[in-house]
């Protein structure tokens, strides 16, 4: 068997209704589950980009990519290793208020780990720490003994390191017409 | 769809006039050279029924006695005509019942429009009367689907659907529209697409791959071709027969590829997968080239994948590239539709012979002759069986019917002892192996190609999923013959219980009505034989019948379709008995 390992998958597509169903069905159909799954605008007006991350094996994303290409609305996609992309995800932790005054250390802990602070009330405060994975796993495991009030993470957010033609394409369909 | 391509597609259209969705809807099928449509109607369709009714002239609805139906004579008329067929039918129950024949045509890449009616705008999403999400349902077995919530987008979304149901590698596709919509007017336009940007349907040939895989045909000592439904959907039967006949290269074909060359061609040596011939399921684990064309190693076709065709180099001929590598991982992949490829092939390949090669698939051929062909065309036993009467309807229509098969036994009978001079001939359930999709098919097939003969051969079970349907034949007075070849089981699932089971019949028995009497009640003519003595003449006399005729043929209740593999063996573990 071959090995399994992290795979960050771009789909840039039409936006339309529907789409995202018919994407999620291909992994639903081969068991695979979805780590992370981001949908925005991309660079190119009215082209939407997923950025989805998956465990799996590489024969097993090539096949899903073409799968996944095939669909009428998708334009192109493309996988990437964790080494082949920029990467990063947001995180967002509410704590007590009292704590920033009280546990000096708290201070340090949140310019250690180059985060911000997004804002202050009465009761609570809330950071924010964009990074990798583990980045923000440690800040977690960092604040958890003062306890954390509320957790979320987002998903991931990536770019390649080497271009994708996109554009290129897009040009040339252009061109076609 | 508010994407600013569509809204390209459609705007150099000059004429406009005022009508509403639903007369819009007719005018795009009219557009679209639709003038067929198999259907049911109910309230979320009416007002586009009320239009069918204005237009019957231009555009016929037949109406089938359940949406099923419609879809399955919607997929037989596309199999034999190459056109779209078109099924429509009202929201909820109705759209769900059209759900198995898209899932059918979806799998067999048929090229199919279904259009359902909807709930109004307003109430969607409140579970109101006759709701049900279709384009969720749907979305998993259809090429493309899309809900149409205002009139306006009605001409557009139709010349997509349209456009991308027949392109390509072909599909279903489904257009959901709301009654509101229908009701609607607006000024309607008509376009047609011929082109998306985020769809590619047909890769470009590559031109290196094809010099390569002409330098791995021409050094090949045991060369093979399997071809599959591809070469029928690109057209590209003349193209394969000029192939083979230059290279001298054994072909054989899926059950979906059947009818591509004629069954008498020297180079045609039978059908691949579990009940397929013992020569070239065999040889396919020696032949050191395997050449795919149009077909996508089903695993109905390959068994064990661990033990399929390892010593050979792969060329697989494909239009669709997600199927390269899916199943079997190939040497050489040319994508592209196979007409274009396989006449680019042509000059770069040598002529040859390979006689000692077609000497090994004769010596095969004529060991499944002695023990297994022999005891099916001529048996000496008393009871009547399948593939006796299969060589009946060949003698009957000079090999030359159109023979729509539903699933089970007699489905694997009639593909294999089915003889066929021209293409599109053979309409059978491959991929989904539905039940019930032969009768309404038939009425599909015959309709699509009115000149030729057209038979359903049909199982007692599988006959009595959609025998309503007899009420579609006698209403249209569409002369189908129909066999069913009574066992009085679910006589393949009763042949693997014997194998696999040890003869433990769960609920396979039947126990079956009076089918003769079922069909007169229809008004269509009927004949029922038990003896050898008597199949000749009522085969002669139906297929002579100018209207529909039904022939009922009780056959020997606990008979085995041989060869086989079984489920995950090899096919080099075909059994023969
Ligand atoms: C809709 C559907 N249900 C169940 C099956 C499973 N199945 C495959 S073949 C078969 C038996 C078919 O029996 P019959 O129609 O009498 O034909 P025979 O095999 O006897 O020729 C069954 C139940 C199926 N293919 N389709």
């Amino acid at each position: 068997m071959e090995e399994k390992k992290t795979f960050t998958i771009s789909v840039y597509s039409e936006n339309n209704v529907g789409l995202l169903n018919r994407i999620s069905g291909i992994f639903l159909k081969r068991h695979i589950n979805i780590e992370s799954l981001n949908v925005s605008s991309s660079e190119i007006d009215h082209v939407s980009r997923f950025v989805i991350v998956i465990y799996a094996t590489e024969d097993w994303t090539k096949r899903i990519v073409k799968q996944i290409e095939k669909q009428i609305e998708v334009i192109k996609a493309f996988y990437h290793t964790d080494e082949e992309t920029i990467y990063q995800e947001t995180a967002l932790f509410k704590i007590e208020s009292h704590l920033l005054f009280d546990e000096r250390q708290i201070q340090n802990i949140i310019k250690e780990s180059n985060s911000q602070i997004v804002t202050v009330s009465r009761n609570f405060f809330v950071i924010s720490k964009s990074g990798r994975r583990n980045e923000i796993e440690e800040l977690y495991d960092q604040l958890k003994p003062y306890g954390i009030m509320q957790f979320v993470r987002s998903a991931r957010i990536s770019v390649s390191k080497e271009e994708m033609q996109i554009s290129t394409m897009l040009k040339q369909f252009q061109e076609q017409e | 769809m508010e994407t600013k391509t569509l809204k390209k597609e459609v705007a150099n259209t000059d004429k406009t006039i005022r009508i509403s969705g639903a007369e819009a809807v007719i005018r795009s099928l009219l557009e679209e050279g639709v003038d067929l449509i198999y259907g049911y109607p109910g309230g979320a369709i009416m007002p586009i029924y009320d239009e069918l009714y204005k237009f019957q002239d231009k555009l016929h609805h037949v109406l089938t006695r359940h949406e099923q139906g419609a879809a399955h004579a919607a997929q037989g008329y596309a199999r034999v005509s190459g056109r779209i067929g078109v099924a429509m039918a009202t929201s909820g129950p109705g759209a769900t019942n059209l759900v198995t024949g898209i899932a059918d045509a979806q799998i067999d890449s048929t090229p199919m429009v279904c259009i359902t009616g909807q709930v109004a705008r307003h109430l969607l999403g409140s579970d109101a009367f006759q709701e049900t999400d279709i384009v969720g349902i749907s979305t998993p077995v259809t090429k493309w689907s899309y809900q149409i919530t205002n009139a306006s987008e009605i001409p557009e979304v139709i010349a997509k659907a349209f456009y991308i149901s027949k392109s390509g590698r072909p599909g279903p596709v489904l257009i959901d529209i709301t009654k509101n919509a229908q009701f609607e007017e607006f000024d309607f336009c008509y376009k047609k697409c011929n082109g998306i940007r985020s769809y590619k349907p047909v890769p470009v040939v590559n031109k290196e791959k094809l010099q390569e895989a002409a330098s791995i045909i021409n050094s090949a000592k045991k060369p093979f071709i399997v071809f599959g439904q591809g070469v029928i959907l690109g057209n590209a039967e003349e193209e394969l027969k000029t192939f083979i006949e230059k290279t001298g290269i054994p072909a054989a074909w899926t059950i979906l590829g059947l009818s591509a060359l004629p069954t008498d061609h020297p180079l045609n040596v039978g059908m691949v997968g579990m009940h397929g011939n013992y020569a070239p399921n065999l040889l396919t684990n020696e032949c050191d080239v395997l050449i795919a064309l149009g077909m996508r190693f089903d695993d109905r076709v390959t068994g064990d994948l661990n033990t399929y065709a390892k010593q050979a180099k792969v060329l697989h001929f494909e239009i669709d590239p997600a199927e390269i590598d899916k199943n079997v991982k190939t040497e050489v992949a040319i994508l592209g539709n196979v007409k274009e490829s396989l006449a680019q092939i042509i000059p770069l390949v040598n002529e040859k012979k390979h006689e000692s090669w077609h000497e090994e698939f004769k010596k095969k051929r004529d060991i499944e002759f002695e023990k297994v062909i022999k005891k099916d065309l001529y048996p000496e036993k008393e009871g009547l069986t399948m593939g006796e009467v299969l060589k009946e309807i060949n003698n009957a229509t000079g090999d030359d019917a159109i023979i729509v098969s539903d699933v089970g036994q007699h489905q694997m009978f009639a593909c294999r002892y089915a003889k066929f001079k021209r293409s599109k001939s053979n309409v059978t359930s491959g991929g989904l192996g539905t039940m019930g999709f032969a009768l309404p098919a038939s009425i599909g097939a015959k309709m699509g190609a009115p000149d030729r003969e057209v038979v359903a051969v049909i199982g007692d079970g599988g006959y009595q999923m959609t025998i309503q349907e007899l009420g579609t034949i006698f209403q249209t007075k569409v002369p189908v013959k129909i066999v069913v070849l009574n066992n009085n089981f679910l006589g393949m699932v009763r042949q693997w219980q014997q194998l696999f089971f040890d003869k433990r019949y769960a609920s396979t028995e039947l126990t079956n009505p009076d089918f003769i009497t079922i069909a007169k009640g229809y008004h269509i003519k009927a004949k029922q034989v038990k003896k050898r003595e008597e199949l000749v003449n009522a085969v002669n006399e139906m297929i002579a019948s100018k209207e529909a005729y039904f022939l009922e043929v009780c056959v020997e209740k606990e008979d085995n379709v041989f060869p086989m593999i079984p489920t995950g063996s090899s096919v080099s573990d075909i059994r023969l008995s």
